[in-house]
């Protein structure tokens, strides 16, 4: 496959758009990425993705996939292997569930420690909001070595990009996170080739989130 | 075919996610046994219910040989995927798949939380707010489904699932003031007709009438009116 088929309209810091540049090297997928700057959109980014005219966008032969769940989907269909979901239906239901448990819930909680608590019982509040969801995780991943069992999947994929933000969450939250099964859990995943060359290093994060709060008046 | 006792769905009349489950297992001719949540909206739920989803203790949840499925759209598609017959709910092109399945999340991102929470604001800022996302993300919708006979073209499919439930709603817009979609979306309007004359959709919508009075009731603790 040339280069020029898969395009993926990028943004290095979201980790919807690290999801799906796991999923493309998880598949051995040859795409070119296209970094988008989000306060000055490309008219091709806005041709692409009229209803969010957010990244990720994923460009296979000229024809735009938006919203990442949904284009990692399409990516483990049209290219099968490595399966990123299990082959029985109740477990790929099982999959989609935790899958869209972390877009519904652990990253809406995450996103509110750096971005919308502004008062003291507001950072409280997100605060147990993240680490209730974080303790369901943890229950559902149990003794398993992946969310998906013995293999990498949708939900290890789903999840582990929100790892390069955790400086940020510790330190806007103001604690430290103390989970050693899902500390194993991802390191067990980034020693994955398409993990570690997808993920920025927590300090680029940590650089860019505090930059971003200045901007929305945050920290002044 | 499921036996009664393989399926069960837990579920509540009034909800747009349990109508798309009832839908889906309607076209794909599947025997059910339907409990319903009684008390839901005295915010009672049953044990089997938090047994099942105990993540997020809602309805619909789908029971199949004892092993819960929850998340509508989940649902659907484990439906889809596991009752195989003539009439498939999602295409078989990978990119069209993916595309019903953009739309799909889109009437759960854009288009339920509104219609949802519209009817039972009072009058203010906040009223105009939620009534303008809805019009405007129904006007993305209407342009989406365009000439077309259903959402996914020729066959009735996820989209057409994901957005139906919600056409019973229509009613109640219209009497309490808050928007006629008959007017302002005639397109969608005729689309929901066509939809109705399907057996799995006409046997599963929520009553129009019996849920505008149950809507009228709730604004009238909730003191909207």
């Amino acid at each position: 496959m040339s280069k020029s088929n898969v395009v993926l309209l990028d943004h290095w810091v979201s980790p919807y758009a690290m999801r799906v540049r796991i999923a493309l090297w998880e598949k051995g997928v040859d795409f070119e990425s296209k970094q988008q700057d989000l306060s000055n959109k490309s008219e091709l980014l806005l041709r692409s993705n009229p209803i969010y005219k957010k990244a990720p966008v994923l460009l296979h032969d000229d024809k735009p996939l938006c919203e990442s769940l949904i284009i990692v989907g399409y990516i483990d269909e049209v290219w099968p292997s490595p399966p990123l979901l299990p082959s029985s239906s109740y477990e790929r239901a099982t999959a989609r569930f935790w899958a869209d448990f972390i877009d519904k819930k652990f990253a809406e909680a995450a996103t509110k420690l750096w971005r919308s608590a502004r008062s003291t019982e507001e950072l409280e509040a997100a605060k147990k909001e993240f680490f209730e969801t974080l303790k369901q995780l943890e229950e559902f991943l149990g003794e398993k070595d992946y969310f998906g069992g013995e293999n990498f999947g949708l939900v290890d994929l789903a999840l582990i990009p929100f790892w390069s933000w955790f400086s940020a969450y510790e330190k806007f939250g103001g604690f430290k996170i103390e989970s050693p099964k899902l500390y194993a859990w991802m390191q067990r995943c980034m020693e994955r080739e398409s993990v570690a060359k997808a993920l920025p290093a927590q300090e680029k994060v940590l650089e860019f989130v505090c930059t971003l709060r200045k901007i929305l008046g945050f920290d002044q | 075919m499921a036996s009664e006792k393989e399926v069960k769905l837990l579920d509540f009349w009034v909800s747009p996610f349990g109508v798309r489950t009832r839908i889906a297992l309607e076209e794909k001719e599947v025997e059910y046994e339907y409990k319903e949540e009684k008390n839901l909206n005295l915010g009672e739920k049953s044990e089997l219910l938090l047994k099942s989803n105990p993540v997020h203790k809602k309805i619909p949840v789908l029971i199949h040989h004892d092993k819960p499925i929850c998340e509508s759209l989940i649902i659907v598609q484990y439906i889809d995927e596991v009752f195989p017959s003539k009439t498939p709910i999602l295409p078989s092109d990978p990119y069209a798949r993916a595309l019903a399945r953009f739309w799909a999340d889109f009437v759960d991102k854009k288009i339920s939380q509104y219609a949802l929470r519209v009817w039972k604001l009072k009058k203010g800022e906040e009223l105009e707010e939620t009534k303008k996302e809805l019009v405007e993300n129904l006007r993305t919708l209407e342009a989406e489904l365009g000439e077309k006979k259903y959402f996914g073209g020729e066959d009735f499919g996820l989209v057409d699932i994901a957005f139906v439930p919600f056409t019973s709603w229509f009613y109640s817009f219209q009497a309490f003031d808050l928007l006629s979609v008959e007017d302002e979306f005639p397109k969608l309007a005729a689309w929901g007709k066509r939809c109705i004359e399907r057996k799995s959709v006409a046997k599963s919508l929520s009553e129009p009438k019996k849920l505008y009075e149950f809507l009228s009731a709730r604004r009238k603790v909730l003191g909207v009116e």
